[in-house]
Parts: C-alpha cells; sequence; structure tokens
C-alpha cells in the first residue's frame, strides 16, 4: 500500500490514544470509570504480560495480541499503542521546528551489541531477582511516573487558578485542591528519565526506543520476520535521501534501499516524505547506510532543569501551613513494616508484581498512596505506600484493586476490602494528648470506622483510646486524625500478610424511641 | 525559557486570586439578632423532619424571623462522614432541604450549604445526599476542602482559642443557620450545635491538641453567630458516634429542636441522650462565659407533639 492516508491514520489514532493516556492520569475529578480503564490498559505490553503470567488467564492476554500484531505488522505497538513513544513523536515533533528539518536525522547504525545485551540483562535479572529493572524500564510505567509526578501537579494547579476565579463569581463546579508534593528524593529516578528520554527524542526522535526500550527491542527481534514493511520500488527511487531524513528510527539506508525492520516503529513519514513514491508499506519483498551529530542541546538541558526545579518549588509552596503544636511527642513510632494498599495480599507478592506505573496512585481518591522511597528496602522504590501522615485510606473505596494492570493489587470486593487487614494500629500513650494535656482529644477514635479504636475511661472525668486489634484493618484514619507531632500518638503498623479483620460486633441499644420530652 | 515563563506566570495569577479573594466581603457585619421570637425553643416531636420543621418555624413565627429579603444564607449541616442518610451521621437531608426552601420564600437571594468534612468531601457530600437534596432546592453547595477557603479571624477573649480560619462563606454571607445533627460522640460525649462548628474552620488539630473542650466553647464567642439552630433528631446514633459503625448504633427519635441559643440546645440535646447535661464539658463552660443558658427551666419552651 502506498498510502498518504497511512500517516494521517497514525496520526490521528495516536493522539486520541495519546489524549485518553493523558486524561486516565490527571483526572481528578475520578470521572473516568474503571471499565474503560481497564479498556485501556490490555494491550499495555509488560502490564498485561506480568499479568498473564501471574494469574495464567487468557484474559489477561493483550501481549499475545501485541506480539501477533507485531508478527504481522512489525513494531505497529510502538507507534500506535505505547503511550511513551507517542509522546517521544510529540517532543521529537517539536524539537524538528528549532533545527533546521533537512539536518535532523539520516541513517545511522543501529547499537547493536549494547541493545541486546540490555535486554538479555533485563531479562536474566526480572527472572532471577525480580522485577526490578523492568519497574524502570517499562514505558508505560515510565509514561504514569511523567504524568503522576509532572502533568498532574501542573493540571491541579491549572484547576485551582480556574476555580478561585469561578469562585469570585460564585460558581463551584470546580473546586481547589491542595498540591501534596511527594517526598522530594523519589523525584529523582522520574526526573533522570524525563531527562534521557526527553533530551534523546527532542534531538534524536526513537533513538531511546531503539536502544534502552527493553519492549522496544523485543518487538524488534520480532519484527526481523514480520509480514507487512516498508519497501523500496528501486526502478522509481532516485537516492534523494529525504526518506532517511526524515526518519525518527534512523534506520532508512536509502543508498542500498534497506530499512532496519528491528528499529522502523511503523511511523509511515517516509511513504508520505517521497516525491518519487518509491515507498510503500506492503508484504515482504526478500531485498536488500549517512552520518550526522547534533549541537544546541544545552537549551533543553537547561530548560528541563528548570522545569523540574519549578515542579518542586510550585509544589513546595502550595503546603499546607502547619500548626504548631502545643507539646512535641516524644516516643518515636516503632515501624517495623510499611503498609501495602489493599488486594496486595503480601508485601512479598505486591513487590513482585508492581511495576511502579502509578495509576493506583493518581486513582486513589484520597491521596493516600504515595510512592515509596526505602519503605519497600531500595528495589521497591517508587512502588506505591499508604502515606497516613498524608491522608487515609477510605472505607468505602476499592479503587486501586480495581485499575492495577498487573494484578500487583488484585480486585477486592467492598465487603472484602472492609475486611482485609493492612495492618494494625498501635497505640502509644506517652504521646497521648490526653495522658500529656491532661485534656480531651479523640479524634483517633472518631475517625476509626470499625470502632477497634475507641476510648476507655481515664483520670478525672477523661477517656483515652484502646485498640482491638483484631477487628483494625489498618485504614490510618485515626493515625491521619492525630494531632501530636513530630510523632504520633496511634499509628499503624503493616501486616507483612494481609489478613482477615472480625467483623466488628455490634448490639440494638436499649435506648427507644422516646414518647415524651425529656425536658 | 517558555517553561519557567509558564509556571512564573501561573503562579503570580494563583498569589493574585488568593490575594483577591482575602480581600472581598470583609466588612459586611452580621445580621443584629432576630426580633423578639415568642418562644426560647421550640421542641417537635413524631413528624418526619421537614413536616416538624414547617410546624416548628411557624411557631417562632416563620423564616421571616431571621432573614431579611435579599440577604445571603449559610446552611452549615454535619455531613462530616461518607455514610448514608439512614445511618444518621450526617444532618438529614430531607430537613436540609426544607430549610433551604423556607429560606427562599423569605426571600433570601442566595442559600449556601458546605461542610469541612472529615471523611473525603466529595463522597461525603454524595453519599450524605445533602449535594442532591440541597441543590435540588435551589442552594449553592460550596466545597470546603482546601485551606485556600479559609481565612483566619480572632476570637477576643478565648481562653485557648484566640484565632482560628474560618470559611470564607462564613464571612461572606449574612445569615448563618446552625443544622447539626444529634449523635454520640466519643471524646466529647455528645456532638450537636456547638461541636458542629467544628466543621467551620480549617484546623481542627488544633483544637484537639489544646483543650478540645475549650476551644469549642470559646469559638461560641467568635461575633458571628448562628441565628437559628435547628437540631436534628430524627434518627439519632447513641454510640459509637460520631461516626457510627452500623444501624445498631441508631435510634428513631423523630424529633427537632429550635434554638437561637446553642447552649441551651446543647442542654436539650444531651438529655435526648439522656447524659447529664454537667458532664459534657463545654456546654457547663459555654454557660459560665455567658455564651448561652444551659437551665432549661429558666428558658420559654414550646413543646409539640405531632
Amino acid at each position: 500500500m502506498r498510502s498518504h492516508a497511512l500517516k494521517t491514520i497514525r496520526i490521528i489514532f495516536s493522539v486520541l490514544l495519546f489524549l485518553c493516556f493523558f486524561l486516565l492520569f490527571v483526572d481528578f475529578k475520578y470521572l473516568i470509570p474503571t471499565r474503560y480503564i481497564n479498556i485501556l490498559l490490555y494491550l499495555q505490553f509488560i502490564p498485561s504480560a506480568i499479568k498473564f503470567y501471574d494469574l495464567g488467564t487468557i484474559a489477561a492476554g493483550g501481549f499475545l495480541i501485541v506480539l501477533v500484531l507485531t508478527l504481522f505488522t512489525g513494531r505497529t505497538y510502538c507507534s500506535f499503542l505505547c503511550p511513551l513513544g507517542i509522546g517521544q513523536d510529540i517532543f521529537s515533533r517539536i524539537g524538528g521546528r528549532f533545527k533546521k528539518r533537512f539536518r535532523r536525522f539520516g541513517f545511522k547504525k543501529p547499537y547493536t551489541i549494547f541493545r541486546y545485551s540490555f535486554l538479555a540483562i533485563t531479562l536474566v535479572v526480572t527472572m532471577i531477582w525480580g522485577i526490578y529493572m523492568i519497574t524502570l524500564l517499562d514505558p508505560y510505567s515510565i509514561f504514569g511516573r511523567f504524568m503522576t509526578y509532572f502533568a498532574k501537579p501542573v493540571v491541579i494547579m491549572i484547576n485551582n487558578v480556574l476555580a478561585g476565579i469561578l469562585g469570585k463569581y460564585d460558581i463551584y463546579t470546580l473546586s481547589n485542591i491542595p498540591v501534596k508534593p511527594f517526598p522530594l528524593v523519589v523525584y529523582s529516578i522520574p526526573a533522570a528519565f524525563f531527562l534521557l528520554v526527553g533530551i534523546l527524542s527532542f534531538t534524536k526522535g526513537r533513538l531511546y526506543c531503539n536502544t534502552f526500550c527493553p519492549v522496544g527491542t523485543l518487538l524488534g527481534l520480532i519484527s526481523k520476520i514480520s509480514i507487512l514493511r516498508i519497501n523500496f520500488d528501486e526502478s522509481k527511487c532516485t537516492r534523494c535521501g529525504r526518506c532517511a531524513l526524515k526518519c525518527k528510527s534512523s534506520c532508512i539506508d536509502f543508498l542500498n534501499h534497506k530499512v532496519d525492520v528491528t528499529r522502523c516503529v511503523d511511523c509511515f513519514d517516509c511513504i508520505n516524505t517521497c516525491q518519487d513514491k518509491a515507498i510503500s508499506y506492503g508484504f515482504v519483498k526478500l531485498k536488500k547506510k549517512v552520518h550526522e551529530t547534533d549541537e544546541s542541546k544545552r537549551k533543553i538541558i537547561v530548560g528541563s532543569i528548570l522545569f523540574l526545579l519549578g515542579m518542586s518549588r510550585i509544589s513546595n509552596a502550595q503546603e499546607k501551613a502547619v500548626p504548631k503544636p502545643k507539646k512535641d511527642s516524644t516516643v518515636k513510632e516503632n515501624r517495623t513494616l510499611p503498609v501495602c494498599p489493599p488486594g496486595g495480599v503480601s508485601i512479598a507478592d505486591f513487590n513482585k508484581d508492581c511495576i511502579a506505573c502509578s495509576l493506583c496512585i493518581n486513582a486513589c481518591p484520597n491521596g493516600v498512596l504515595i510512592p515509596s522511597f526505602k519503605q519497600y528496602g531500595i528495589t521497591g522504590m517508587m512502588q506505591p505506600v499508604m502515606d497516613y501522615h498524608k491522608s487515609f485510606c477510605t472505607y468505602k473505596c476499592t479503587v486501586c484493586t480495581e485499575i492495577c494492570p498487573t494484578s500487583a493489587l488484585h480486585p477486592l470486593l467492598l465487603e472484602a476490602k472492609q475486611l482485609t487487614q493492612l495492618g494494625k494500629a498501635k497505640f502509644i500513650k506517652d504521646n497521648c494528648i490526653v495522658k500529656t494535656e491532661k485534656t480531651a482529644c479523640g479524634a483517633c477514635s472518631e475517625s476509626c470506622p470499625t470502632k477497634a479504636v475507641h476510648m476507655i475511661a481515664y483520670e478525672r472525668n477523661l477517656v483515652i483510646p484502646e485498640v482491638t486489634e483484631d477487628i483494625c484493618i489498618g485504614c490510618g484514619h485515626c493515625e491521619f486524625a492525630c494531632p501530636t507531632k513530630p510523632y504520633k500518638a496511634i499509628f499503624v503498623d503493616g501486616n507483612a500478610i494481609h489478613v482477615a479483620a472480625k467483623k466488628p460486633l455490634n448490639v440494638k441499644s436499649d435506648m427507644k424511641t422516646p414518647v415524651e420530652f425529656p425536658f | 525559557m517558555k517553561r519557567r515563563d509558564f509556571f512564573k506566570t501561573s503562579v503570580g495569577a494563583g498569589l493574585a486570586a488568593g490575594a483577591a479573594l482575602s480581600l472581598g466581603g470583609y466588612s459586611k457585619l452580621w445580621a443584629s439578632t432576630p426580633p423578639g421570637a415568642k418562644y426560647d425553643m421550640v421542641a417537635v416531636m413524631g413528624g418526619n423532619p421537614d413536616a416538624m420543621f414547617d410546624l416548628a418555624i411557624q411557631e417562632l413565627g416563620g423564616m421571616g424571623t431571621f432573614i431579611q429579603k435579599g440577604q445571603k444564607v449559610l446552611i452549615k449541616p454535619n455531613i462530616g462522614w461518607d455514610v448514608i442518610p439512614e445511618l444518621a451521621a450526617n444532618t438529614n437531608p430531607l430537613l436540609v432541604k426544607r430549610i433551604i426552601e423556607h429560606c427562599f420564600k423569605a426571600g433570601a437571594k442566595e442559600v449556601y450549604v458546605y461542610d469541612h468534612t472529615c471523611d473525603n468531601w466529595v463522597n461525603c457530600y454524595k453519599n450524605s445526599g445533602i449535594e442532591k437534596a440541597a441543590k435540588s432546592a435551589g442552594a449553592k453547595v460550596v466545597p470546603g476542602n482546601s485551606e485556600s477557603y479559609y481565612h483566619e479571624i480572632s476570637i477576643p477573649g478565648g481562653v485557648k482559642l484566640q484565632k482560628a480560619k474560618v470559611h470564607q462563606l462564613l464571612l461572606e454571607t449574612d445569615v448563618f443557620i446552625n443544622v447539626p445533627v444529634l449523635k454520640d460522640h466519643s471524646s466529647t460525649k455528645m456532638t450537636c450545635c456547638l461541636k458542629n462548628s467544628m466543621g467551620l474552620v480549617w484546623d481542627r488539630e488544633y483544637w484537639h491538641s489544646n483543650n478540645l473542650n475549650q476551644c469549642i466553647a470559646d469559638y461560641a464567642l467568635y461575633e458571628k453567630k448562628p441565628a437559628l439552630n435547628v437540631i436534628d433528631c430524627y434518627n439519632v446514633m447513641v454510640k459509637h458516634g460520631p461516626q457510627g459503625v452500623s444501624k445498631e448504633d441508631i435510634v428513631l427519635m423523630k424529633s427537632q429542636i429550635l434554638t437561637t441559643d446553642w447552649v441551651a440546645g446543647d442542654a436539650a440535646a444531651a438529655k435526648m441522650l439522656k447524659i447529664p447535661v454537667e458532664t459534657i464539658e463545654y456546654i457547663p463552660i459555654a454557660h459560665k462565659m455567658g455564651l448561652g443558658n444551659m437551665n432549661l427551666d429558666s428558658l420559654n419552651i414550646k413543646r409539640i407533639k405531632m
């Protein structure tokens, strides 16, 4: 097929898909229903492969479809379905405006040894030690983190400005949303990747995809036997080289009429750019390399660094003014384990399957999930962990368990979630206001949805908290509500393995419907 | 450098918006105390929340006693918890709706409803049924989830609480109607009129860590007091308050209390829960500070059974 429509179709399709993914990650109003999210995520290669490996169900077979698709069409996945790939195309397009159009790309030799070794190392590490390298390199997860760490705060800030303006006109359809930044150190990895992927795509098109990305390299290998690919009509070709200069994968050797299918992402740009109508996309024809360097990267690097600095600056500016505590609490919480999200089954299970795409962090309506730093050890960095200083797990919500693309979080029915103990509340009496100030507080007990934290008689007229551990579900509302600083008087210590909590017992009150006013 | 410019601009715009908000609407003082209603308190028993309110407000001379034409009204129910109406952790939505309707009938220009919730505010507003009920009656339902909505006020004479940040609506409206639901409470024994003011302020942690009972009473010193308190005692949470665990915590009381004196309202509510009034610490404190009268015997109370 030698149709100009191919490129148009690709652009329309990929832009729409990119918008869907963008909205998915910045949806701060939680408007997108879970079932649509699951459809969107179905074809993401690595999440689907992990889910398939974990559950063994064909319902998680999205990656198989991708493999078959690749066998037929080559690396269309990279141009049509990968949000990071599409994002790079957008970056690359912007990059093109900064540079002289015809000096950008051109055929380059592939880093063959490097990329296959890199893929091999990734596979070996994953099989022997675990998911860590995949977590770092899965393109969908990288995209998810960019959105979560950098794009969403910007969207929320825009919302807040709009909400402020509308509020002045008495319109409250938009509301101000406090931006709560993550611990600064967890920004480091996404920031490094943002620079790497950003700069490479800005200047070199798809160089990242063809050098580092394990999905790209793997699908490239399979493309070697793909049925449809870019073909040259040598009789028409005048060797003008426009196609090679247009190719963002730098994979067209126009002098020898060869396209390196392991790097070609089927963007179809070359078809449209060829004035001799010599390039087409069709069934494989068995048939049978240019150099350049770039400059002016400095501006981009400086710009990116400023962008990142600006992010953290603005995030900090929005932080809530912390009220001055009355008296500092003295006993440090003895946390033995972090609290992993519901549906994780156990910390070990969860760590094994989570690729830190951050979708659950975005989807949590309470914002209780944050990317971990050291909580799961350095290998679990960026996997979500419950932060009960920031928020708490809403009793009536199961969203994170429903949208997880890899089955690191298994779906939970609400009834099951409400009886799943993620950890246990531990009371530190020596930090408690009731003991230190001798005044009433009870913020923890107020917040407890199961009344595992309840108040018992203390000195004088006072009551003090007590925890019934077996009905505690570890939601963390008590810890969040506890006003003591810097250490809380009540905190949730994570369970290594999530267990079933007992149902809270409740008996009918003996108080009756009154028939007379008691006053 | 476009990104940096963008950030500069957006931060600047944010600051400007915040500054502009903080300047507006401060000069208006509260409407003066309502001209002598016939009773200090009206208590109704035996009807639905809306019907009981119709009757009770009529006994007080109608909503026009409290609202003048063209005024803006703030209705502050308890919407603290993500709980369905039947479990009575929040004010009854039917009651909220009927109060709003009476406000508009009395000529209110605009009626606003909001609470600083404990659970996720979107879910609280939705699952309490209050957002829908209030909107259907024509009120504006306003978020209270962000500190940016709150402005600092001072409370001269407060023992522990001399400053608080209150929602801008409290400052911008002319009339404040307090609509608490009566509930058991794990630390203060009971939550009703006075305790409901914790949903008006931003920083509750300060109250909890600085003598909660004193802070609750101190807040009542603040000049913008409720013109009317409507106490929802239709379904009453008699244990496991303020959130409740299950329907076993609820007793159907089919009652409602209207009063201009929130200390008296709390005293009457305590009797409904069969708790000795003196043991709910903030009530005697508020009484001694002259913020209301907890001695119900000295009040002119109208009691109605439907």
